[in-house]
């Protein structure tokens, strides 16, 4: 599975990228987190809402000081608890950008962007000159003289994080870029968003809690739950091998936890058992715990008898919901174990399946991916 | 709700009732009291803030002297008080502090035969320890030397020009102030090295200040009349108030406070 | 009426019109008794003014004087207020440390102190033997009272609170969000403050310093107290007036015509300048 991972995740992110341990304690909550990003890869932080992503984010801006561990980027330690240094965020040299864009409402978009270089220094004709130059690289140039609250939520983004480009960042930070979007701005935004961050020679952090931003703009993923690390790994290993609930179930998969009871049995902790067909669990001693997914695509819902070529997984279960998803329907089951199922609406219909109703469940042990639980 | 409305009744019922006796007592109190010698009832007596002591003491001593009699006093400034008058304002008596304010309320037709009952005169006031070396008018010439006065719209600005024109000199001040108190308040802090005000000024301000005679030919008179006003609603008692204040020991009581006999 | 209203206009936006346009009576009669009650002694004001005479009341150079110095006075105590107070109103707004609320209470003491009451303090503190008003004297034979300063001093002392007061409240109220924004753009907190959090809370600053300006104006009772009433240096418009009504009333009542006709026009042009177009934020 490394092979797939660009290079840079793991030999960039060593050398001189974003290097940071961190422990950050507020009254009923800790976050503790490891946290390494190297030069051009943008890593996603995933986790529901109160896992500690913003925290994060704010840690390493310096809006927030360090209980233990470092901060370092590019080789340059900015926070360090042990070593009595701390780097405010004014020294810091992060391009950050706000969940609420925090776009300053009395300056145009150009004297938003030539902010920094103001902020640092700059005569305010240099400054807009370089203002000038970023938002014309953004293409962004046609919305210089207008004022924040002229601008519609797709303009305030780009030009929220032209401004933090502007900055000539060390480290580019997003929070939930995305999030206040419409969802037809949203997916022009995040290719963009994808290009900019790819241009961008130093670490980026993405924090968000849509799983698709996460695959789509990160080079890796890094899913926090409850202040801990729950999950790292490249989009691809995280969607096909969650290892928490939260995370199958944002992939839109079935995650069971078992142990290996003979070869490509899994005896689930909830009750039932799988087959599987995956070979990479073979070399696992008996007894092992294992995670085994299973998309609710591949699994088939029958009323009466099973259809020929019986599949190696059959078990019956009760329909106790029905979701009308955009394309399909997706169908929650309880039986041993439970599952969610997805069938067309014509499907639907025909089966005339309601709450209540008994049903067959059935799946090819080659759709069943298992392996070790972490 | 209804419970806080009612009890908001009651209270004035109650209020009314308190109102009630009190007219009751003072109707009944009047008749029996004159069958007796002397006079009695209330009466307010409009006087001049400069009277405020002296005559504060005279109404002590004309009620303990009239077992039954009240004597109540608002005292002002004689211009504000005038108008009062003028406007209707319940007073008995008025005392002015200078022929001006008593004429307005004459002309009015609100008082008759006013009497001048006391002289009061300027003096130079210094502080305690008389910073600027002050013992003459001449020496308020002096540029370095700080004097206030009173503003040439109030009657001791008046008075103290008066002074100075008498004196044939000029006096530049720091400042013009509003009333003889604020001249003297000037004067007791320190801020300023001289002033002119009355004399029953100074004596009142005690030994914060020390007063320099000014020579009798320089002198400014102030002039207070007294009279009854003619809507009293118990004349018999604010004429025998009147008196009083005439009588000797009226006099006397004026005497320590620093007036004069005019 | 209303049911076909209702018909026509279905929905939230119909709600939302009625909510806005009603008042309810036992708001509007207490509102309207209010209004009469200020606005009936100014309408007396100029039902009593000696209109024909005015041009000659007015043309007095003294008046002018009193006025010319009641608004150089007034304009210089709310520069004061605003290069001291906006600092103080910074710290009172965002300082953690114990005592600040007992600080504020100190501060905005003026304004319930009764003028004459802030006169007299401001004499023992800063007059010719006050606590520190004496070394003025005896280092640089300077003393206080009786000077233009002294004025602006004393309308500062009285006036400044309200600028205080309002600083303090829109920068409690701004969104500190930006400030984050600005530092992490490399902006140090004091350019942060003047490029940021100034310009944000510009209306609220102006809105201060109309109301300092105008309680500056309106100044007597401290004035009269700590610096006295001498035509040209310290005799400012109420001053003037006060003694004028004692003597002149017809000339009062013009003099304060002019005050009333000068705030009217200051209030009107700063609000139609500022304020409305500060309400966007």
């Amino acid at each position: 599975m490394t092979g797939a991972s660009p290079p840079e995740a793991t030999v960039g992110a060593s050398t001189i990228g974003l290097d940071a341990n961190i422990v950050v304690g507020r009254e009923d909550f800790e976050l503790r987190a490891q946290v390494r990003v190297g030069p051009g890869e943008v890593l996603a932080v995933l986790g529901p809402n109160g896992a500690g992503k913003t925290t994060l984010l704010r840690a390493l801006a310096g809006l927030l000081a360090l209980r233990e561990g470092h901060v370092e980027v590019g080789g340059a330690r900015w926070d360090d608890p042990a070593a009595n240094l701390f780097v405010p965020t004014t020294d810091r040299r992060v391009g950050l950008v706000f969940q609420d864009y925090r776009l300053f409402p009395h300056l145009s978009v150009l004297d938003n962007v030539a902010f920094a270089a103001r902020a640092r220094g700059a005569r305010r004709g240099v400054a807009r000159t370089g203002a000038a130059q970023v938002l014309e690289r953004l293409g962004l140039d046609s919305l210089a003289a207008r004022r924040p609250d002229q601008l519609s939520g797709g303009q305030a983004q780009r030009v929220a994080l032209a401004r933090a480009l502007a900055s000539e960042p060390a480290m580019v930070l997003l929070d939930e870029p995305l999030a206040a979007l419409d969802a037809r701005t949203r997916l022009e935004i995040r290719t963009e968003l994808r290009r900019h961050l790819s241009a961008f020679a130093g670490p980026s952090i993405v924090v968000t809690h849509d799983p698709l931003e996460a695959l789509v703009l990160a080079d890796r993923i890094l899913v926090l739950e409850e202040g801990r690390i729950a999950q790292t790994g490249t989009p691809s290993e995280v969607a096909r091998r969650p290892v928490t609930e939260y995370v199958a179930r944002l992939m839109g998969l079935n995650l069971y936890s078992g142990c290996l009871a003979g070869p490509g049995r899994i005896v689930l902790d909830g009750g039932g058992e799988l087959r599987t067909a995956t070979r990479s669990v073979e070399d696992l001693a008996e007894g092992s715990r294992v995670l085994a997914v299973l998309s609710p695509g591949a699994i088939s819902l029958h009323l009466g008898e099973l259809p020929q070529g019986s599949p190696r997984n059959v078990w019956t279960g009760t329909v106790s919901g029905v979701e009308l998803l955009t394309d399909r329907v997706r169908v929650a089951v309880t039986g041993a174990p439970d599952a969610l199922v997805d069938v067309t609406a014509a499907a639907v219909a025909e089966l005339q399946l309601s709450p209540g109703q008994e049903v067959r469940l059935s799946a090819k042990a080659t759709e069943v991916t298992a392996y070790p639980a972490p | 709700m209804r419970r806080n409305t009612f009890s908001a009744v009651a209270v004035l019922a109650a209020a009314t009732l308190s109102l009630a006796a009190c007219g009751g007592s003072s109707s009944s109190g009047t008749p029996s009291a004159s069958s007796s010698s002397g006079p009695s009832g209330e009466i307010t007596v409009f006087a001049a803030a400069s009277l405020t002591g002296s005559f504060t003491n005279l109404g002590k001593a004309f009620e303990a002297e009239n077992p039954g009699t009240k004597v109540t006093f608002s005292f002002g400034p004689s211009s504000g008080l005038a108008e009062q008058i003028d406007q209707g304002a319940p007073a008995d008596v008025f005392a002015s502090a200078a022929t001006k304010n008593m004429d307005q309320v004459v002309e009015a037709g609100n008082a008759s035969n006013p009497v001048a009952f006391a002289n009061n005169t300027m003096e130079i006031a210094v502080p305690a320890d008389n910073p600027a070396g002050v013992d003459s008018l001449d020496d308020l010439t002096n540029k370095d030397v700080k004097v206030v006065l009173c503003a040439q719209d109030v009657p001791c600005g008046v008075s103290a020009r008066a002074v100075f024109k008498n004196a044939g000199i000029t006096v530049t001040p720091v400042s013009n102030e509003v009333d003889v108190k604020s001249t003297l308040s000037k004067i007791t802090l320190g801020e300023a090295d001289a002033g002119l005000v009355y004399v029953t000024d100074v004596k009142a301000a005690g030994d914060k200040v020390s007063g320099i005679e000014i020579p009798a030919d320089d002198n400014a008179t102030t002039t207070y009349p007294i009279a009854s006003l003619k809507n009293s609603k118990n004349a018999d008692l604010a004429q025998a108030f009147v008196d009083y204040v005439l009588s000797d020991k009226g006099t006397a009581e004026l005497g320590t406070a620093g007036f004069s006999k005019p | 009426m209303m049911a076909l209203d209702r018909g026509d206009r279905p929905g939230r936006r119909d709600r939302d019109l009625r909510i806005t346009t009603r008042t309810p009576w036992p708001m509007m009669l207490p509102a309207l008794v209010a209004v009469l009650f200020l606005l009936l002694p100014l309408a007396g004001l100029l039902v009593r003014a000696p209109w024909t005479d005015l041009p000659q009341l007015l043309s007095e150079p003294e008046a002018f004087q009193a006025l010319r110095l009641s608004l150089v006075c007034a304009t210089a105590a709310t520069g004061l207020s605003l290069f001291f107070g906006i600092p103080l109103a910074w710290i009172l707004a965002r300082s953690r440390r114990p005592g600040i609320s007992v600080l504020r209470a100190l501060v905005t003491l003026p304004l319930v102190l009764p003028p004459v009451v802030g006169g007299v303090a401001l004499l023992v503190a800063l007059g010719r033997r006050g606590l520190v008003g004496r070394y003025l004297d005896e280092w640089f034979g300077y003393s206080l009272p009786f000077t233009t300063t002294a004025v602006i001093l004393a309308e500062t002392f009285v006036a400044m609170p309200f600028l205080v007061i309002t600083v303090e409240g829109a920068l409690r109220t701004a969104n500190q969000g930006l400030e984050e924004a600005a530092a992490t753009l490399g902006s140090k907190p004091f350019a942060t403050f003047r490029r940021v959090t100034l310009p944000l809370i510009a209306p609220s600053l102006v809105a201060g310093s109309v109301l300092t300006w105008a309680r500056a104006l309106g100044e007597f009772g401290a004035t009269i107290t700590f610096a006295g009433n001498f035509p040209g240096t310290t005799q400012t418009m109420p001053l003037k007036i006060y003694l004028l009504i004692q003597n002149d009333p017809d000339a009062g009542i013009a003099l304060s015509l002019v005050m009333l006709l000068v705030s009217v026009a200051a209030l009107a042009l700063l609000r139609d300048r500022w304020l409305s177009s500060g309400a966007r934020l």
